[in-house]
């Protein structure tokens, strides 16, 4: 354990962080599934109002995207940009 | 485009010496200029010569055109329809914009800058039009409506949606960018140190389902949800009464 540089240290945590915070496409995967679950019934209960609820089900799923994107950002910053290296 | 290390763009063009020292252009640039040169082009030559019966690139045009009206009348209604020209320009070129990796190079969108930079237009093309509609006064009123409580929440709301909109274009783009080339690179380790193939063979046919949703797919859904998007929050920004 004392032979650990500490950039290795900060890297390897670093790492370990950005694959917690991609834990977030747990949740958007379980909304955007209800979703589109949600759609497909109303479609099978409408078929004439495919073209609406497509549209509107594609609008929602890009904001529900939105917080797993955010994830990505982080976890890719972490990866390729780290700034906890730099404040060593 | 294939390479894991860098994730950035690449600088192809630079300058040691003369007027123009120091500058350089990545292939962000390179490519938003050829791209918007090509639609420019596929504009005036189906815009040529305008017949009745619309036959090869003019009927192309004439369905893009009818698709982003009849989009832009559906979403923001009929009193809109002055926007149309500008969100079908958007969707046009964020289409192509995106596909770039269709052809193997890498998409414009996949740089910060540049979904930023769109954003900011966005951004103030929807503050602007509030401006417009609703009367100064009545713009900074209604950052206190229902009650002047909500005003620093309404303030951040405006602010993080062009931060949100450029992140969530840019995110998309470039994860399939990374994945295209983890996939690339796995294959062709496979097929030069597993197989001891001469050339990298595995990477021909196999990433063809990858290519088709994170080239083809991938770019019509962002273009869509993009414009989308731009579309609902304008025409929430000039929402008055009388409508």
């Amino acid at each position: 354990m004392s032979n650990i540089t500490p950039e290795a240290f900060v890297l390897g945590l670093s790492a370990i962080g950005s694959a917690i915070v991609m834990f977030v496409g747990f949740g958007v995967g379980l909304g955007q599934g209800l979703a589109t679950g949600k759609a497909v019934e109303s479609i099978a209960r409408q078929p004439e109002a495919k073209g609406d609820i497509m549209s509107t089900m594609f609008a929602g799923l890009a904001m529900t995207e939105t917080s797993v994107i955010f994830a990505l950002i982080v976890a890719l910053v972490l990866l390729f940009a780290n700034p906890l290296v730099g404040k060593l | 485009m294939h390479d894991v290390s860098n994730i950035g763009p690449r600088v192809i063009i630079w300058f040691d010496e003369g007027p123009f020292k120091g500058l350089y252009i990545t292939e962000t640039v390179f490519w938003a200029i050829i791209v918007s040169v090509g639609v420019i082009i596929f504009t005036l030559v189906s815009a040529r010569r305008l017949e009745r019966d619309p036959k090869g690139a003019q009927g192309v045009a004439e369905l893009i055109v009818e698709f982003t009206y009849n989009m832009v009348r559906n979403t923001m209604g009929k009193h809109c329809i002055g926007f149309a020209p500008f969100i079908g320009t958007l969707f046009l070129y964020l289409l192509f914009a995106n596909a770039l990796g269709l052809i193997g190079f890498r998409p414009v969108t996949s740089d910060m800058n540049m979904t930023f930079a769109l954003s900011i237009l966005v951004f103030f093309l929807i503050q602007v039009n509030s401006m417009r509609s609703r009367g100064v006064i009545g713009y900074f009123r209604h950052f206190c409506e229902p009650y002047p409580l909500m005003l620093p929440i309404k303030i951040i709301e405006d602010f993080t949606f062009p931060i949100s909109l450029s992140f969530r274009l840019f995110g998309n783009i470039l994860a399939g960018v990374i994945i295209m080339a983890l996939v690339f690179s796995g294959l062709g380790f496979l097929s030069e140190s597993v197989l001891h193939l001469p050339i990298p063979l595995l990477e021909a046919v196999f990433p063809l389902p990858l290519n088709a949703f994170f080239d083809i797919f991938e770019p019509i859904l962002q273009a869509f949800v993009f414009s989308m998007l731009t579309m609902s929050f304008i025409a929430k920004a000039i929402a008055t009464h009388e409508h």
